[in-house]
């Protein structure tokens, strides 16, 4: 067994044996241990450097509230900054010391402490300033940052559970289980959950009585209830550490009990929740607070009766309130030599204790870790030395009010426990038992019931009695002297840091905490912050509460990002959309691209040895010159139907619809009220009253939004149905000189341009196959756009495929159609419509049709362009030199010189049909510059382009109409 | 005002630093000055910096209605880049980066300022080319970007190890912003207060101002506080999302709502991470502090918020994102998360601009207004101290949306 | 997270909506009638006060309607929720 280990007592199992390593040495543990209580047990004392002088320090804690250690773990279960006395024991685990080299016992880094008269608060700003900080930097950071970042990603999964509930009682301490098990019986939907191994709370740790018997055979009872209870859910070492709005609580299960599940974030919304966090104790600063030895009085307590450990010989109790006294008979029970008990306060009594009422201690002794403690009256007075090895100390308790304060709800400071504690509350829950600052075992039990009963409506029930223990304080925020008194041990922030920050003008609290970073490390002050705020309002002869409190933030306690994420992880968060035809693509060998809105669509099918040019020019020449196939599925589609269905459209598009023939479309744009291109494609009326309108992949979801707010916030009276089918019918497009013989193969539709002309829509079969057939053409060739269902487009695609095979029809991919379209001078969201140009920059000013009146964007338009301020227009380019690439997004500036830009390239490519490379543009003044030369300016060198109309390709549409 | 310097350091420790003095005075409120500035935020008290500086003007209050430097410059992200996308903005975040590279010496005060450049992590093609743009643009203003390929971004930021072929967004390319920096924001408001202090302008915390006065001509005569009438001609906001609260006290309606945005960062690693790694995206970015902390910002909320708060699914998209590049930090723990309010205007562009109110002045619409502060309170200075735009200021008037001439940094207008 | 009211479906989280912006007075029906000043204002100034401001959400995942929501800004509490303007 461990050398500390007391032979009986305590929650752990003595039968069992895990052995776990600390730097290498071996040590056991029992089943019930955390790593903390184990270490202890173990002797160990040490567990890590400080972060700024490097001075030696140990476990000071027993809980969430740790101010001083941490450790790091290696192997599988591998992180940085693990708190012991949160982590329960495991076998095999491997523990490392962080903040030592070579080791934590001998460390050559508190040379530090050796300039530490150099390195006050604050120092940094004062100086490193010559030449540069630059020179320092890579110093000081090497010296920061706690433990190594993890090399490699656990193995397992985390998993995010959304949770509702009635009541959410966070702390399974007396209060919490008292209200838990109220609200149970009242059938109310409960949900539990604590941050401890077991649950308990204080009452793991004392040996208090309730109904007459020892406690935790109560806690037994209780828990053992409410798991018979299907309207109860009871988690353990489970955190609520975030609060949000409306009754959303955060939790973090760090054992979820599941096979390769690591962690499991909750996410509970809760009808009232109900704090029953308990309190935190305490430390006093005083010079030499931090030798290892020195720990909460609290902490001492837990190791003694609930693990069963003697962490010393010798014990000395500083005080200034009465909890601390119990704690001293504990120690004495356990066999700890009890040295004497000092309390602040003057005229204490307990007549079984070696009490020193009206004293303090002023300093501590020691080395790397305690040999005893020097005390003196309050006032002033002969100083004596006290030999020991342990300190207990107790500062008085302060509420955990992290998660009221997260819910918004405000503090108050009271003197009677000089502490701050809820004020009202800004969501529906309440603060129960010690975290609302009721201290008396009786009562916290009667709070967490009545304030349950308040909530249900309910009588309040009967609670059990217990053993009752005063608690009075007279505050003792800090002991002056000579030597390191520290408020803030993670961080190394000592008195005379707060009393410099004072003395500079940083004494407003938020101020103090930022030039000192006291409370911004790990614990987050949870022991600290308040001796600051008792500190600072004694220098400042406020009260605490005019000094004030520094925001409660999220987290509680450090949360993993694993866990948060939850199941957000991997390709499966926003998951590519595929058409029917991706296996096809793929199998072809074609380089897919996303074609918007996570579709997945061929950017080009590459042949063996063609490069990437030669393939699109293939793909291209293909579309001019024969017949080509491209998969149009994304293509976002929408059903316009009813009375008021060309209202509709005529307000939130461009063009003139009312004029159109049953059969026909017409190509318009759909702007913001701003008067800007929001999006583009092409209507067809189907009949009076039913609509088919196309609109952009990217854009699909957004138009629907659009059209649906129209229609239920400004014009609810029209009678219009607006129904997404971009998942009902999805086209295949075949587009070329010879598509017309092609298609005519598979269906009996007449084909001939009177009967089916350009715009035109029919519907009928393809290859046997229920279609409607648009021919629109977004490459300026004959085309068809063929659309089916979505489970026929592969029959509709094989069969394209067989009856083009004689043409050599070619599959094409997004490379090929935007040579196309740019040939063409189609514009393309995201390229010239780029969110700042309206139709009139396009040239585009057919497509507004105002004599229709007002449509959505008109009004700022033409207000835009009343300012006379000159617009950048869309114009051709044709660079002088046929193989200049002009990048896309490069700018044209006033004689190529080097200053604002007077335009930009929106799009350049490779013509297959002209041999050389053309290009659009936005220029200013653009349409009144044609054939004038511009100089496009890239960093090493300009490339002059002759501006042209924006077609390079059979201007009047004969042969897409043809 | 005591010069800060290594030796002056050793000389104050000898006496135990009792000798420092307070960085910044606790003056008597005057009923009249030449100026208030309200806001000792980033912006105004850069712009006082500036009214001192250059155009020796120091009869001026900074009212702030809390602790100075504790809206937004005390919970941004401290990226300072200048990879914008439009002649009308890189100019003045350029000369911002230039004055931020200096101003640890222009105020005697260590702002940490690294200079350690941003890689933008590019997954969609669209990104590609919007970046693409923007770099053939930044080189007209002399700021600096490079193409990287997905090999040196690997090797620039090793622990970049997701984003692979198999990701739900695999990387493209990347682009690196050698002009990009990060440093102490709380130094620079402090070290801006105590510069200021030094040259006679009065910072006066505690001090919110309730309302702004206006005479009979409509002209604005002082403002209101619970500690009294203060008298001044001109009155400039810099307050964030509380310039809209203020100016309708004036009668003013400007085109801005006020949002939410949130951070966080992680438990202190050594370390790991050497460049600010943006993934525009993913909608996250990230760097490391000298203290260890990754520092993470994301998207902000959606609606308008004055809670300064998280939004629980926004968080847990940031977090995810992240997750999604660095695998690695699954079990790295988050330490600390906080929001701030800042208000973005109709075009999402910035507002420094006189107003309909004369003597009115607005500093406003700061939407990642922490890297604009040096040269935000250059051009408010020059309009408060000249009446006429500074060059670098001039297409961020308010004069803009009468004709809705907006500059779309974003490339896009708003939500609406 | 919000929890919104959707008056068809009960309470739903935020992560249903799509968010629609703040809601402008109705649309005039004829805006080449009022002035370019009232235009811009109507266009670009939202209502910002610290305190309830009226939005707009779609219940997308969910029904679809669109929603005219009043949220107090500083406290996310929710005081209306109704289907339209």
């Amino acid at each position: 067994m461990a050398p500390e280990r007391l032979a009986e007592g305590g929650r752990i199992d003595r039968r069992r044996v895990l052995r776990f390593r600390f730097d290498g040495r071996e040590m056991t543990g029992h089943p019930g241990d955390t790593l903390a209580s184990a270490l202890l047990a173990n002797g160990v004392r040490i567990v890590t450097r400080s972060f700024k002088y490097h001075r030696p320090r140990g476990i000071m804690g027993s809980g969430a509230e740790e101010p001083a250690a941490l450790v790091a773990l290696a192997g599988s279960a591998a992180q940085g900054n693990v708190v012991p006395t949160m982590l329960p024991l495991t076998e095999g685990l491997d523990v490392r010391s962080i903040h030592g080299w070579p080791s934590v016992r001998f460390d050559l880094g508190a040379v530090a402490g050796l300039f530490s008269r150099l390195i006050p608060a604050g120092f940094y700003y004062k100086t490193f300033m010559w030449p540069d900080w630059h020179l320092f930097e890579p110093t000081i950071r090497k010296a920061a940052g706690l433990a190594p970042a993890p090399e490699a990603a656990p193995e397992g999964r985390y998993e995010t559970r959304n949770a509702h509930c009635d009541l959410l009682v966070v702390g399974a301490g007396p209060a919490g289980l008292m209200a838990a098990l109220t609200a149970a019986r009242a059938n109310a939907r409960v949900m539990l959950v604590d941050e401890g191994i077991e649950a308990g709370g204080n009452l793991l740790a004392r040996k208090v009585e309730i109904d007459g018997g020892p406690a935790m055979d109560w806690v037994a009872r209780a828990v053992a209830e409410l798991a018979q209870r299907p309207n109860v859910t009871h988690l353990q070492q489970a955190t609520a550490w975030g609060w949000r709005e409306h009754g959303l609580v955060m939790v973090q299960q760090r054992a979820p009990g599941h096979p390769g599940l690591i962690e499991r974030g909750w996410r509970v919304r809760a009808g009232h929740v109900i704090c029953a966090t308990g309190a935190i104790e305490r430390m006093i600063v005083f010079p030499g607070n931090d030798r290892p030895g020195v720990m909460l009085a609290s902490a001492m307590q837990a190791y003694v009766n609930r693990w069963g450990v003697r962490p010393g010989q010798r014990a000395v109790i500083f005080t200034n309130n009465d909890s601390a006294h119990e704690v001293a008979r504990d120690l004495r029970a356990a066999g700890v030599e009890l040295a004497a008990v000092i309390d602040s306060r003057e005229g204490v009594e307990a007549a079984d204790l070696p009490l020193r009422a009206g004293y303090q201690v002023q300093r501590s002794f020691g080395h790397a870790g305690l040999r005893g403690v020097e005390i003196a009256p309050v006032g002033g007075g002969p100083a004596a030395r006290i030999n020991c090895d342990l300190l207990a100390v107790s500062g008085g308790w302060t509420p955990a009010v992290h998660l009221h304060s997260q819910s918004r709800g405000s503090l108050r400071w009271d003197d009677a426990i000089a502490a701050f504690r809820p004020d009202p509350v800004a969501q529906s829950s309440a603060s129960v038992g010690a975290a609302d600052g009721r201290f008396g075992m009786t009562q916290a039990l009667q709070s967490g019931a009545e304030a349950v009963a308040a909530y249900l409506g309910l009588a309040v029930p009967d609670t059990p009695r217990a053993t009752e223990q005063p608690y009075n304080i007279a505050p003792l925020w800090s002991v002056p002297g000579k030597g390191k008194a520290f408020v803030d041990l993670m961080n190394d922030v000592t008195l005379d840091d707060i009393a410099l920050a004072d003395r500079e003008g940083y004494g407003a609290v938020e101020h103090a905490k930022r030039y000192t970073t006291s409370g911004m490390a790990l614990d987050q002050g949870k022991t600290g912050n308040v001796n600051v705020i008792g500190i600072l309002a004694g220098l400042q002869g406020k009260t605490p509460d005019q000094v004030g409190v520094t925001t409660f933030r999220a987290p509680y306690t450090p949360v993993s990002f694993g866990s948060i994420a939850g199941g957000k992880a991997g390709p499966g968060v926003l998951p590519f959309r595929h058409t029917p035809l991706t296996g096809w693509h793929m199998a072809k060998g074609a380089v897919m691209y996303e074609a918007g809105a996570r579709w997945r669509r061929p950017g080009y099918y590459p042949r063996a040895g063609e490069s990437f040019q030669q393939t699109v020019d293939r793909e291209a020449r293909a579309v001019r010159e024969g017949v080509a196939i491209y998969d149009g599925a994304p293509l976002g589609v929408y059903a316009i139907e009813g009375p008021d269905a060309l209202r509709l459209i005529e307000h939130a598009c461009t063009a003139r619809y009312g004029t159109l023939t049953p059969g026909m479309g017409r190509y318009g744009l759909m702007l913001t009220e701003d008067g800007l291109i929001f999006d583009d494609g092409v209507t067809f009326r189907l009949s009076e009253d039913r609509f088919l309108m196309s609109c952009s992949t990217g854009n699909a979801d957004a138009v629907g939004l659009h059209l649906e707010k129209i229609l239920q916030i400004d014009r609810p009276d029209w009678r219009v149905h607006v129904t997404n089918l971009t998942h009902q019918w999805m086209n295949a497009t075949i587009c070329g000189p010879l598509a017309r013989d092609v298609l005519g193969r598979l269906t009996d539709m007449d084909l001939s341009t009177a009967a089916f002309p350009f715009m035109g829509l029919r519907e009928g079969l393809v290859a046997g196959l229920p279609a409607r057939v648009a021919r629109v053409s977004f490459t300026g060739e004959l085309s068809y756009e063929i659309n089916v269902l979505p489970r026929d487009l592969q029959s509709l695609w094989t069969a394209l495929l067989q009856a083009g095979a004689p043409e050599q029809i070619t599959p094409i991919g997004s490379e090929a159609n935007h040579v196309l379209r740019v040939e063409k001078g189609f514009l393309s969201l995201g390229h010239e419509a780029d969110g700042t140009v309206d139709p009139y920059d396009l040239g585009m000013g057919w497509a507004m049709a105002r004599k229709k009146g007002d449509f959505i964007g008109l009004r700022s338009v033409l207000l835009r362009r009343r300012s006379g301020q000159p617009r950048r227009e869309l114009v051709g380019l044709i660079p002088e030199d046929p193989g200049a690439d002009m990048p896309e997004g490069a700018p044209i500036t006033p004689g190529g010189k080097r200053m604002a830009s007077e335009g930009l390239v929106t799009a350049c490519v490779h013509s297959a049909s002209l041999g050389r490379r053309v290009g659009l543009a936005l220029l200013v003044d653009g349409r009144t510059r044609i054939d004038k030369v511009v100089q496009v300016r890239l960093p090493d060198r300009c490339i002059a382009a002759r501006v042209v109309a924006p077609v390079f390709h059979d201007p009047e549409g004969l042969r897409m109409r043809g | 005002m005591a010069r800060f310097s290594i030796l002056n350091l050793a000389r104050n420790a000898i006496s135990e630093h009792r000798n420092w003095t307070e960085h910044w005075r606790t003056p008597e409120l005057k009923s009249d000055y030449d100026i208030v500035l309200v806001g000792a935020g980033g912006h105004g008290l850069a712009t006082a910096w500036h009214l001192a500086r250059v155009y020796g003007l120091t009869n001026i209050a900074v009212l702030e209605a809390g602790w100075l430097g504790g809206g937004n410059i005390a919970r941004n992200t401290v990226t300072i880049r200048s990879n914008y996308m439009r002649d009308e903005s890189i100019p003045f975040y350029v000369k911002s980066v230039e004055f931020f590279d200096r101003l640890t010496k222009d105020l005697n005060f260590n702002t940490m300022h690294s200079k350690r450049g941003m890689v933008d992590v590019l997954q969609t093609w669209g990104m590609v080319r919007d970046r693409r743009r923007r770099r053939l643009t930044m080189d007209l203003h002399g700021a600096r970007y490079r193409p990287l390929s997905v090999q040196d971004l690997r090797r620039m930021v090793p622990k970049l190890t997701g984003g692979g072929p198999d990701a739900r967004m695999p990387i493209l390319g990347a682009e690196f912003h050698p002009d990009a920096a990060v440093n102490r924001h709380d130094a620079v408001a402090w070290g801006y207060a105590r510069a200021i202090d030094a040259m006679g302008v009065e910072i006066h915390q505690n001090t919110p101002v309730t309302s702004i006065t206006r005479g009979a001509d409509g002209a604005v005569t002082g403002v209101e506080t619970p500690r009294g009438f203060v008298r001044a001609n001109k009155v400039a906001l810099a307050v964030s999302g509380h310039t809209t609260t203020l100016s309708e006290t004036a009668g003013l309606r400007l085109p801005l709502r006020t949002i939410n945005l949130s951070a966080f960062v992680s438990e202190p690693l050594q370390p790991c991470i050497d460049v600010v790694v943006n993934c525009p995206d993913l909608g996250i970015y990230l760097s490391q502090s000298d203290k260890g902390e990754l520092v993470i910002g994301g998207a902000t909320d959606l609606g308008q918020s004055f809670r300064r708060d998280v939004k629980q699914h926004v968080f847990e998209d940031t977090v995810a994102a992240m997750l999604d590049l660095f695998p690695a930090f699954r079990r790295v723990k988050l330490l600390r998360q906080w929001g701030g309010h800042l208000d973005i205007a109709h075009d999402a562009s910035p507002i420094i601009s006189t107003t309909d109110v004369p003597g009115l002045f607005v500093s406003a619409g700061w939407w990642g207004g922490y890297k604009a502060i040096p040269a935000g309170g250059l051009c408010l200075a020059h309009l408060l101290a000249t009446g006429t735009p500074h060059p670098l200021a001039t297409p961020f008037g308010l004069r803009r949306f009468r004709h809705l001439e907006y500059v779309l940094e974003a490339g896009t207008t708003t939500a609406r | 997270m919000l929890l919104l009211h959707c008056p068809f479906c009960g309470p739903r989280s935020e992560i249903e909506f799509s968010y629609g912006g703040p809601a402008a007075l109705p649309r005039p029906d004829d805006p080449a009638q009022i002035s370019d000043a009232d235009w811009v204002d109507w266009l670009t100034v939202p209502e910002n006060r610290i305190g309830p401001v009226p939005e707009r959400w779609c219940h997308s995942k969910g029904c679809g309607a669109w929603l005219t929501v009043r949220r107090d800004i500083r406290t996310h509490e929710i005081l209306e929720v109704r289907h339209g303007a």
